[in-house]
């Protein structure tokens, strides 16, 4: 017993105090805004369901970081850039003419899709390049370098897209079938919100029966777990890395277009926030599990939606929205302090370092 | 002609040099051994062969073809598969998965079909836990999945690294009695082993290896009595 309390430090005991003062906070909070109950039922409902559909957004991007980092061991940063390339492009070249020209309200179908397909397109395009470019050569040297190209990388293509299509924010055009609420169970919902939170569980569902179920899946997860092995059943290790990062920028293609349907504009600097809150949300279900990056986008989602109102409220703070980021990157320094193999993680950083 | 023959194989690592000139063949049908002590260079020459290393001088040769330019995802349709050092089965898969990985190269359903049906017969407990993660398995278990693995491939040439290490003595005989069964059937066997004793029971000929050299090559019958084998890797004074 004197044994195990020599073993605790005071960072460890810090640490703990940290949490518990934060969680303190938190219930304080969450009591005081109980009792003083500023809002409607309606607007806790319409909290919880924007919660929902931001957090389907991160969830579709953390999936591009967890299968990355479960293939490589490397975090790549340059994949809000992925993101933000496919939508912007789409935008620009098919969206707006295709509302100025009057197609986009009388086939919005045919128009989605198209700038679905083209987003997609796009998105894989720049990651297979960069993956090419960047990334490969470096496969064999230690796991700083890649990280600092990933960085590196983000910044080109931010800047790049900025250089070809401006600085200035560019409008995505409204679809008239998808302004305004729908009624749920008597519950209005916007219906934007309804066809992400849609699409997205779609998306996560078909990603992966595709990982656990079919033939390339099983490879790439052979190849995260031992390229060498892998390469001996004669799995071409190179191109179930090229088809990991083809799939993860695939949904952050999709992601980008969900993106553009809730918040109807686009920019070249649109990847940076997503991105990090996707990887908060990627490290916050355990980086390298599918699962875990889809629970820890929709709790990621919902903590940042509810917990401005919810913890912050009663508190008396001012304007508690503005501090949304806050509550997202505070969630992020916990679960790294107090379990950094996140919710659904194994101890990936032990066992591979 | 010999099935495969290996010519001069120099293999570094960094400027380290732990092949220095490496010559060894393979007749069609045999069981060869490599055997000799710890770092002599026996895994590294497995790993030359099957091009996860590349040699900087010598060659590779499978039935009469160079593989200088050959991938080591391509060596599998070559008809070459490898149980690896310490078996590497993929933890995280299932047994079935791991099986259904080691037929990746194959587009013969109905050849896979017949090929799990013999894994299952060679190893029963494989069948009984084929819904179970590899990481869960025994270490007797997880030979027999590489092994299995292996042969999913359907291999003409099989290369087998320290198949007996970390196993008990009991499970050692089991190992060597499959290899003896897989050889039969006519995959021919290139074998890595520090256990000498028990390679040169099943093996036609042997191959001593000392630090990154050939120092011996006989049948396994005379290198057994060879004086110099029986006091270093045999144990007999």
């Amino acid at each position: 017993m004197l044994q195990r309390l020599q073993n605790i430090s005071f960072l460890d005991i810090a640490l703990w105090a940290l949490g518990a003062i934060i969680i303190f906070v938190v219930i304080w909070g969450t009591v005081a805004t109980l009792i003083e109950n500023p809002y409607p039922a309606q607007t806790w409902v319409e909290t919880v369901v924007a919660g929902i559909a931001q957090g389907s957004l991160y969830a579709l991007i953390a999936i591009g970081y967890t299968l990355v980092y479960g293939v490589l061991f490397m975090i790549n940063f340059a994949h809000g850039e992925f993101f933000m390339s496919g939508i912007i492009t789409a935008t620009i070249f098919l969206a707006q003419p295709m509302k100025a020209s009057g197609f986009l309200d009388a086939h919005p179908v045919i128009s989605i899709s198209l700038i679905a397909v083209t987003a997609i397109l796009v998105s894989v395009g720049i990651a297979l390049l960069t993956e090419r470019v960047a990334y490969r050569p470096l496969r064999k040297a230690p796991r700083l370098v890649p990280l600092i190209t990933a960085i590196g990388a983000s910044f080109f293509w931010q800047y790049f897209f900025r250089g070809l299509y401006g600085s200035e924010v560019k409008s995505f055009p409204q679809f008239e079938a998808l302004a305004g609420k729908a009624s749920i169970l008597g519950i209005p919902i916007l219906k934007s919100h309804i066809i992400v939170i849609i699409a997205a569980v779609l998306m996560l569902i078909g990603l992966y029966f595709f990982i656990m179920k079919t033939k390339v899946g099983k490879s790439i997860r052979a190849v995260a777990e031992n390229k060498d092995v892998a390469a001996l059943m004669g799995i071409n290790v190179d191109r179930a890395v090229a088809i990991t990062f083809a799939m993860g920028s695939a949904m952050a293609g999709i992601a980008g277009v969900l993106f553009a349907l809730v918040f109807r504009q686009v920019h070249f600097f649109m990847g940076f926030i997503p991105g990090i809150k996707a990887f908060t949300a990627a490290v916050l279900g355990g980086i390298g599990s599918v699962p875990g990056a889809a629970l820890g986008g929709f709790l990621l989602g919902m903590f940042e939606s509810v917990g401005p109102g919810l913890f912050l409220e009663g508190l008396g703070i001012p304007a508690p929205h503005q501090l949304k980021d806050v509550i997202a990157f505070t969630l992020l320094v916990l679960v790294l302090i107090f379990r950094p193999q996140g919710i659904l993680g194994e101890r990936l950083a032990v066992e591979k370092a | 002609m010999a099935m495969l023959e290996v010519k001069n194989l120099h293999t570094y690592y960094g400027n380290i040099q732990a092949l220095q000139g490496i010559s060894l063949e393979v007749e069609e049908g045999e069981i060869v051994t490599l055997i000799g002590a710890n770092g002599a260079g026996k895994t590294t020459t497995l790993r030359s062969i099957c091009r996860l290393l590349d040699p900087r001088q010598g060659s590779i040769i499978l039935e009469g073809e160079d593989l200088a330019n050959c991938k080591a995802h391509e060596m599998v349709y070559k008809g070459v598969a490898m149980v690896p050092e310490g078996r590497g089965v993929f933890s995280r898969l299932t047994v079935a998965e791991n099986l259904d990985m080691g037929a990746f190269s194959r587009d013969d359903a109905s050849g896979v079909r017949q090929d799990l049906e013999r894994v299952y017969n060679l190893f029963p407990r494989l069948k009984e836990r084929r819904a179970q993660v590899a990481g869960t398995l025994s270490g007797g278990e997880q030979q027999m999945l590489a092994t299995g693995r292996a042969l999913m491939a359907h291999p003409r040439l099989m290369l087998m690294d320290e198949p007996s290490m970390g196993l008990s003595p009991i499970l050692v005989e089991d190992t060597f009695e499959t290899i003896k069964a897989i050889n039969k059937e006519g995959t021919t066997i290139l074998l890595v082993e520090q256990n000498a004793t028990m390679a040169f029971s099943v093996a036609d000929r042997g191959y001593v290896l000392q630090t990154g050299e050939i120092i011996l090559h006989d049948t396994a019958e005379n290198l057994k009595t060879n004086e110099m084998v029986q006091k270093a890797y045999l144990g007999i004074e």
